[in-house]
Formats: structure tokens, C-alpha cells, sequence
């Protein structure tokens, strides 16, 4: 089947998978650090996450890709030849595309777990406070609950559009799906046969994701009721 | 920041600026166009109309929009079928399969959009337009699509600018749009912080500018369900 290149094309699905939970643990990370600073009582620290998500959004996520990966090759060598390194660094497409993925969907996630912080009623955590929670155990017992319910559905949404976006770091290099699905296109000169399958295992990818996600938000919305 | 090798790429830049609006221009408008009936189509009761609809949305929408780009300017050229065909000089260019790839997208997303929009729409202004013996034509055209082009704003305007950033895909097959200005100094001069910081600061120049007209759309045509600026403080529900 495919002539062949099914093991090429999942080798490179594993990379594609690879690239895009990576970025998402990432994303989550910058996320949450900042939904917190959008949050904080210093108004620089706001100021950085509203710089942060306002540039981050406003930008073209390939644009900011090759700043990176071409930027960075630079950057880090300047960085290495100030440390007296002689030789040349190469910066690897990997770490380039994994990190602008995730420094990209740091931002869109920092909206959605500000939404989601937000939407919790402050009584609720003055109550859990009055009851003598230390604030830790208010975050664990009351916050986070909540706050995990309130922003699946927009973390489905970033995680399916990370998902698509991954199919961009083959233009800087990687082996990814997208490049497998070129090189067999290439070399059968069958480029729609190929393409095709690469889409059917994206569209496979974003349908498993949204059943998972969607079972999981059932599981956590447990005991809530709803208007409609 | 060699700030004389952004001046003189400049003019190269204005040109990319020029050809991404025109990406997007183009295919917003055609998008909508398709989007409009496909919408209303997808919202309807009749499942012949609503599915076919649906199969388009759910696979434009779960494929990267690389892929559909490919497809279409690589992928097409395998079939002798459509290398003989009249439209053969138009799909063998990258700017033409470009715009085809950007409108069917935004067009299944913008459908989505309007449907979502439309099932929105309180039912009793359908009850009080069928009360007064409107048709159903008439109650599509004169109650439902106007307050759902209306509501449907917010969402169409985080499409636009989606697709703003979309249009960049063009570059990848060649067409010189603002991201391919940016590449094509990269590649000549070795400048990257350069070549993509004066990208990045066009594309900003856009969003914002966006962001802008659809806030004034907003203002002018969804005036009347913003929150009242002067309006009593309710207790809000606390969620159970």
C-alpha cells in the first residue's frame, strides 16, 4: 500500500505526535505562568503577559518560526563565541519548531486559563479560606477543579489548532509527516496520493482528539447542571 | 539591527504587503460567498441539506491548511485529467492555487460560524415573523441572517484575522507575499532578526488594524447587545 512509504509516513506521523505534545507541555507551562501574571498585582508583570500574548497572537506562527530557528542560529552563536567556543552550533529544527509551537500556544493558552480563573466566583475561595485552607489547599481542592472544567473546551480548540500548525515545521527542515508525505510524493511523482494520506492521518489525529477531550470534559463536569 | 538593510528592502516589503492583502481580500470576499448559502444550508432542519455541509466543515477544519494548500498546487498536477483541462493555466500558479486554498478554508470555518450564529437566534422572533405570514424566504432574508451577520461578528473577526495569519502559507509555494519578502532578504543578506522582526512588525500593523475595523463593525452593528455602560450591578449566579 502507498508503494511502500506507509512505514515512512508513520515514522513521520511519530515525529509529527512528538512535536505536538511536546509543544503543548510547553504551552501549558507558559500558560499557566501567564494566566498568573495576567492575573498579578504588579502591574509590570501584567504588562509583560499582555506584551506577551498581544505580539505572540498578532504575528504569523511561521513567521515566528524561521525568526527562531534562523534568529536563534545566530543568537546562540554569538552567545557561544562570547563563551570563547570555537566551533559552529547548529540549532536542531526539532527544538526550533518545539519551541516556537509551544511559545506560540503559551499565549493562546494564557487567555484560555485566564478565562477559566476568572470564572470562578471569588466567594469561593474567601469560603475556603474562612474554613482555614491554606491557600495551597484552596488552589487544590477549590481552584483547580473548577478552573480544569472551565477551560477544556478552549483547550480543545488550541490543542486541534496546535495539532494543524505542527504541519508547518517541515518548512524548516524537519522530518516530520508533511516532509515523509513530499519525499514519497517525490519520489513516486504521486503528490496528491500522498498529501491525501497525510491529511486522513491529521484528520484521524483531530477526530481522536476531540472524542478523548470531549470524554473528559464529561467526566469533569460531573454534578454540574445546566441551564440548557 | 542593521537598520540600513531594512530601509533598502523596504520597497520588497511594501510589495509582500501588498500581495498579502490581496491573498486575503480575495479570498475572504470569495469565502463568504460560498459560506453564506453553506451556512444556511448547514443550519437547516433537513439532514440532505445540513450533512454534505458538515462533511466539508469537519474535514477543512481537521486538516492543517498546509495540507490543503499541497493538495491543490502539488497534488492536482498528478491527474492527466486536469493537466488537459481549460483551467489548467490558472492551477498551475501558485498565487492562484493559493487564493482557491484560503477560500474554501475560510469558507468552512466562516459557514460554521454563520450557522452557529443563526441556531443562536431566540425562537421567538421566527414565531413573531410566522405570525405576521412572512414566508420562509422572507424570514431567512429579513429576521434570520441579519441579526446572525451580527452576531456572528466576534467569531468572523478571530477568522479574519486567522486567516491573515494563513495567508503566509503562500510563501512556502513561492508566491512573494510579506512572508516571502522577509525569506528572500534572509536568504540574500543573512539578516534574519532583520528580515522576519520587520515582517513580524507589518503583520502586528495589520492585526491591529483589523482588530480596529471590526471593533467600529461591532460598535455599529452590535451596539445594542453590548452591556450597558451605566447598567445596575446584578448579583451574578454562583456556578453550582
Amino acid at each position: 500500500m502507498l508503494h511502500g512509504f506507509l512505514p515512512a509516513l508513520l515514522e513521520g506521523t511519530l515525529t509529527t505526535l512528538s512535536v505536538a505534545l511536546a509543544s503543548l507541555a510547553i504551552a501549558v507551562v507558559l500558560g499557566l505562568v501567564g494566566a498568573a501574571a495576567k492575573l498579578s498585582r504588579i502591574p509590570f508583570v501584567r504588562g509583560v503577559a499582555m506584551a506577551y500574548t498581544t505580539i505572540v497572537r498578532g504575528v504569523p506562527d511561521l513567521v515566528l518560526m524561521l525568526l527562531i530557528f534562523f534568529g536563534g542560529q545566530i543568537a546562540v552563536n554569538a552567545l557561544a563565541a562570547k563563551f570563547g567556543f570555537e566551533g559552529y552550533v547548529d540549532i536542531d529544527p526539532y527544538v526550533a519548531g518545539v519551541a516556537t509551537i509551544g511559545f506560540i500556544f503559551g499565549a493562546y493558552l494564557t487567555e484560555t486559563f485566564r478565562g477559566a480563573l476568572i470564572a470562578i466566583h471569588a466567594g469561593q475561595r474567601e469560603a475556603g479560606l474562612a474554613f482555614g485552607m491554606s491557600r495551597a489547599q484552596v488552589f487544590r481542592r477549590i481552584t483547580l477543579p473548577q478552573m480544569i472544567r472551565f477551560a477544556i473546551p478552549g483547550f480543545t480548540n488550541n490543542w486541534l489548532v496546535l495539532v494543524k500548525s505542527t504541519a508547518i515545521v517541515s518548512v524548516i527542515g524537519l522530518t516530520d509527516m508533511m516532509h515523509s508525505a513530499g519525499m514519497a510524493a517525490g519520489a513516486t511523482r504521486e503528490p496528491f496520493t500522498f498529501y491525501l494520506a497525510a491529511g486522513v492521518i491529521y484528520l484521524a489525529i483531530t477526530s481522536l482528539s476531540m472524542l478523548g477531550l470531549g470524554a473528559l470534559e464529561r467526566s469533569v463536569s460531573v454534578g454540574l447542571r445546566r441551564a440548557a | 539591527m542593521n537598520f540600513d538593510a531594512i530601509i533598502e528592502a523596504l520597497p520588497s516589503y511594501i510589495g509582500g504587503v501588498g500581495v498579502t492583502l490581496q491573498l486575503l481580500v480575495a479570498a475572504l470576499l470569495l469565502g463568504l460567498v460560498i459560506a453564506l448559502p453553506m451556512g444556511v444550508a448547514r443550519a437547516s432542519d433537513n439532514p440532505w441539506l445540513s450533512k454534505p455541509v458538515w462533511v466539508f466543515t469537519y474535514v477543512i477544519r481537521g486538516t492543517p491548511m498546509l495540507v490543503q494548500l499541497f493538495l491543490i498546487y502539488y497534488g492536482l498536477a498528478q491527474f492527466e485529467l486536469v493537466r488537459e483541462s481549460a483551467l489548467w493555466p490558472l492551477l498551475s500558479q501558485a498565487w492562484f492555487c493559493a487564493v482557491l486554498t484560503f477560500t474554501l478554508n475560510t469558507a468552512g470555518y466562516t459557514a460554521e460560524i454563520i450557522a452557529g450564529a443563526m441556531r443562536a437566534t431566540p425562537y421567538g422572533e421566527i414565531e413573531a415573523a410566522n405570525s405576521l405570514g412572512m414566508p420562509r424566504w422572507k424570514v431567512l432574508t429579513r429576521i434570520l441572517l441579519p441579526s446572525a451577520m451580527r452576531r456572528a461578528l466576534p467569531a468572523y473577526s478571530n477568522e479574519v484575522i486567522f486567516m491573515l495569519h494563513g495567508t503566509s502559507l503562500a510563501s512556502v509555494v513561492t508566491v512573494i507575499d510579506l512572508t516571502g519578502a522577509a525569506r528572500e532578504m534572509n536568504s540574500r543578506s543573512y539578516l534574519p532578526f532583520e528580515a522576519f522582526l520587520t515582517a513580524a512588525v507589518f503583520y502586528l500593523a495589520m492585526t491591529f488594524s483589523l482588530v480596529a475595523m471590526f471593533h467600529f463593525a461591532e460598535k455599529r452593528w452590535l451596539g445594542h447587545l453590548a452591556p450597558r455602560k451605566s447598567a445596575p450591578l446584578i448579583a451574578t449566579s454562583v456556578p453550582i
